[in-house]
């Protein structure tokens, strides 16, 4: 079992198991201890398959979407929301990442869209290798929109880029209007928050106002929609930004 | 807990540029606002070096302070989130010139 991806076998050559060496550092061969200058970037791998995963979706003109949240903020109802109403003009693939289970999957097949889920056993994060692999099992051809939803968890996908277009961040009016600067990261590397379940802002204390301004404050150009991905409230505005920037094919 | 794949990362990295030598020592940067936790790493780093040429090799982490320009008024500035505004003009529209950094600086081998 491959532990970086989870895909299921050790018996074929992986990008991460190869320990290639470049010739931009040194090797010592003489007895004694002494220092390499390494300056490598500790992500510059999952940096570098993100690269390949991003040019892979533009040379099929797919648009990819990162979609993250904390857990419960309601991605999956946005994304089955989302999906019944552009998968008829638009081809759709989704990937869904949990630590455990293929239940998001289950629900987005029932939209009648192709869903493969990631499971990352322990893992609190997707990486472009993992989703590298995943997508091998669309048409890629035959897309037009790629949504990837993250493992819920607000913290650590902030780090791993996954070759996406944009990362999209999920915040439910339940959770506390001022999460943009308690997960300040994951703010500031989003390109849109949704800001979801605005049918119980009633019966919250939510202010949507400050949440934006905080927000902004992170992410001074941050997109934001308020919407419900359960009562189809404002969608259309999310709609119109996704339909705005999603390349059809004929 | 993304400090442990960092710290498988950061082995690699080490076991691909040591030469297959045993590690003596290895110098981190990790920038303030890089998201990781210097001490998460050093929990981490036990584990992820047991059976490798890094077992036993000590770990020093040299922190970066993050320091950010302002877009509105260009006036530098030391800052310690994200959400710092500049103390020159209050604007929010900060870019951080340093303080992002996770990089494996240098190797000691035998």
């Amino acid at each position: 079992m491959c532990t970086t991806c989870g895909c299921g076998t050790d018996d074929h050559d992986h990008d991460h198991h190869r320990h290639d060496h470049g010739d931009d550092h040194h090797h010592d061969h003489e007895p004694g201890a002494r220092k390499i200058t390494v300056e490598t970037d500790i992500l510059a791998k999952n940096n570098r398959l993100a690269a390949g995963n991003r040019a892979l979706f533009g040379n099929k003109g797919i648009f990819a979407l990162n979609l993250v949240s904390s857990p419960g903020s309601g991605k999956t109802t946005i994304l089955e929301r989302t999906l019944r109403e552009l998968s008829g003009d638009y081809r759709c693939a989704v990937v869904e990442g949990d630590q455990q289970t293929d239940n998001d999957a289950v629900r987005i097949a029932a939209t009648g869209v192709p869903a493969i889920q990631i499971n990352t056993g322990s893992g609190c994060h997707l990486d472009a290798h993992m989703v590298s692999h995943a997508v091998e099992q669309f048409e890629l051809d035959k897309l037009d929109l790629l949504f990837i939803e993250n493992v819920g968890n607000l913290v650590c996908p902030a780090a791993f880029d996954l070759g996406e277009n944009h990362k999209v961040v999920v915040l439910s009016v339940t959770e506390g209007e001022d999460k943009p600067l308690k997960y300040p990261q994951m703010f500031r590397v989003a390109d849109v928050m949704l800001l979801n379940k605005t049918d119980l802002l009633p019966y919250v204390e939510f202010d949507p106002e400050k949440c934006k301004d905080l927000a902004r404050r992170v992410s001074p150009d941050i997109v934001i929609f308020e919407l419900s991905g359960k009562s189809g409230a404002g969608m259309d505005a999310w709609y119109s930004w996704l339909k705005e920037r999603v390349g059809k094919k004929g | 807990m993304h400090e442990m794949s960092i710290t498988e990362s950061i082995v690699e990295i080490c076991e691909e540029n040591s030469g297959g030598r045993r590690v003596i020592s290895v110098t981190l940067e990790v920038g303030a606002l890089s998201g990781v936790v210097p001490e998460a790493v050093e929990f981490c780093f036990d584990a992820c070096t047991r059976d490798t040429l890094m077992e036993g090799a000590k770990l020093h982490i040299e922190r970066v302070p993050a320091v950010a320009c302002c877009l509105d008024c260009r006036g530098r500035s030391g800052v310690s989130t994200f959400y710092d505004s500049c103390p020159a003009c209050g604007g929010y529209r900060m870019e951080l010139l340093s303080g992002n950094e996770l990089r494996v600086k240098e190797l000691e081998v035998e």
